[in-house]
């Protein structure tokens, strides 16, 4: 059973972000379990502005797309393009190697704490 | 309606699998990793179960004149302990369901459908044999198998797991044919042994009673670990058949389909004869008859992704323009899967017959980009033996 940082912030879409500046953003390890092996990320390019809650990319499984939400607003500052070739880190790593992406906070949507997002989850 | 649980249900639960719905029945999506179990199949062995597939017997005198008249294939020449891949048509020349038919007697047959049709063909099989001297009865039992390169010396190796040759006429698992099955044992148990599979790897499908299914699970798993058996799933066994290009019924094949379109043609026997020599009028006969060397609207092809993201079943399959953009829709996508043997994406479609040559450069409409494609024979995947 994964745990959950009290560290980090979740959504109800199933990523993560932490409280530093710029923020890392990734996926939650249901999520990754739920996908199944990832074969294909695409995630937003660094610069660009993005808004909590909208799609700014999707991962792949062998057997499914997932569409990725941005959990905050702000400015992409860096991807992680240890994933984009290698995507099955997302998987085996995703709250440290299989992160996607930092952002330069602007504001901050719905989030939930570790308790709150395993009870939403189930996990 | 909840869904049915087959003999290996505890089994799959108690190995952590991530189970999913699947023709009405709770079955292991994958246990740890759809590449790890592919994987393995391809390399070493998986273990699988297919205790949701719809096993129905057909016995009596009349059995195999029956089984000519309800499918297109010419079942009356299988030999005793064969197999035989067919098709069940409607009178329109629609595929209702694939199917294999093992004969298992003078006089007895089974023929294993797909989960999600065993009803249809049921029913058509009762409505279509009411002229003929014959009984059809469903027989549930579970049905395990063991696909992989080391799939016999695995079986060889598991306990209580024996050859029966006095009542196989001398049919060990090594002897034992591709598309041939043969009586074996499991303890104090017969099981029936059949050298079929949908994976494209060599392997063996068992049929045993579902309260022996425990015990022979486990004691393959036992035997397999060594090998590097692993339990696998149903995405598994959808890469495995995708790679080795062969049809889902409900993606490549459905009622609205004939077998020319699906590039099955080959199973359908215009040429078969009842006994007194006479053109045998199968059910489906005189459409399939009518559509034979006519050129179809739309046939099956292989695509071959040339970038990474993988084609999924119903996108578009459209022209590729001069500057790699998407032209006008030529297709539809029936089953893709990025491979995990062979590294990029591939996929099965329907395209118009214009552009279904070998080397058509074609793009699929992933989520509004035009990703390149390129038209492949089929299979894509082919082991070397």
């Amino acid at each position: 059973m994964a745990e959950y940082p009290a560290t980090l912030k979740y959504t109800k879409e199933h990523e993560w972000v932490d409280g530093e500046s710029p923020a890392t953003v990734g996926i939650t390890p249901y999520a990754a379990e739920a996908l199944g092996d990832v074969v294909f990320v695409e995630l937003p390019e660094v610069g660009a502005t993005i808004e909590h809650g909208t799609v700014v990319g999707e991962i792949e499984s062998t057997k499914s797309v997932s569409e990725l939400y941005a959990p905050v607003s702000g400015t992409v500052t860096e991807v992680n393009q240890a994933v984009v070739d290698d995507p099955e880190l997302v998987g085996s790593a995703p709250f440290e190697g299989g992160w996607l992406f930092k952002v330069e906070v602007s504001a901050t949507g719905e989030l939930l704490t570790a308790d709150e997002y395993r009870a939403h989850a189930g996990v | 309606m909840t869904d049915k649980k087959t003999p290996l249900h505890d089994e799959h639960v108690a190995l952590g699998a991530h189970m999913t719905e699947f023709g009405g029945w709770q079955m292991p999506l994958r246990y740890t990793s759809d590449l790890a179990e592919h994987r393995a199949v391809r390399e070493t062995a998986g273990l699988f179960d297919l205790s949701h597939m719809g096993d129905i017997g057909v016995h009596g005198p009349e059995a195999a004149a029956f089984l000519d008249h309800a499918l297109v294939g010419a079942i009356s020449q299988v030999k005793l302990l064969r197999a035989r891949y067919s098709m069940i048509c409607a009178d329109d020349g629609g595929v209702l369901d694939d199917l294999i038919v093992y004969r298992t007697g003078e006089t007895e047959y089974f023929v294993v459908a797909n989960a999600a049709n065993t009803e249809v063909v049921l029913d058509e099989f009762r409505r279509r044999a009411a002229a003929f001297d014959v009984e059809v009865v469903p027989a549930p039992s579970a049905l395990l198998a063991v696909q992989g390169p080391r799939a016999e010396e695995i079986l060889r190796a598991t306990d209580g797991f024996e050859e029966d040759p006095e009542a196989s006429g001398g049919v060990t698992l090594e002897n034992l044919r591709y598309y041939a099955c043969a009586p074996m044992r499991f303890r104090d148990e017969a099981v029936v042994v059949g050298r079929t599979g949908y994976t494209g790897e060599d392997g063996f499908e068992i049929w045993v009673s579902p309260d022996r299914a425990v015990e022979l699970w486990r004691a393959v798993l036992a035997a397999g670990e060594p090998f590097g058996l692993v339990p696998a799933g149903l995405s598994a066994r959808d890469s495995l058949r995708l790679e080795a290009g062969m049809p889902l019924y409900g993606h490549e094949l459905d009622t609205t389909t004939t077998p020319f379109e699906a590039g099955m043609g080959r199973v359908v026997r215009l040429d078969k004869e009842t006994a007194d020599g006479e053109p045998l009028a199968f059910v489906g006969r005189d459409a399939l008859a009518s559509r034979k060397g006519a050129q179809p609207a739309r046939v099956l092809v292989g695509l071959r992704g040339e970038g990474r993201r993988p084609a999924r079943a119903g996108y578009d399959v459209v022209r590729r323009t001069a500057d790699g953009d998407a032209g006008a829709k030529v297709g539809s996508v029936t089953s893709g899967v990025p491979s995990p043997t062979l590294g990029y994406p591939v996929a099965m479609a329907y395209v118009t017959p214009e552009v279904s040559a070998e080397g058509t450069e074609l793009a699929v409409d992933v989520r509004g980009r035009a990703e390149p494609f390129v038209v492949v024979p089929l299979p894509f995947y082919r082991r070397t033996k």
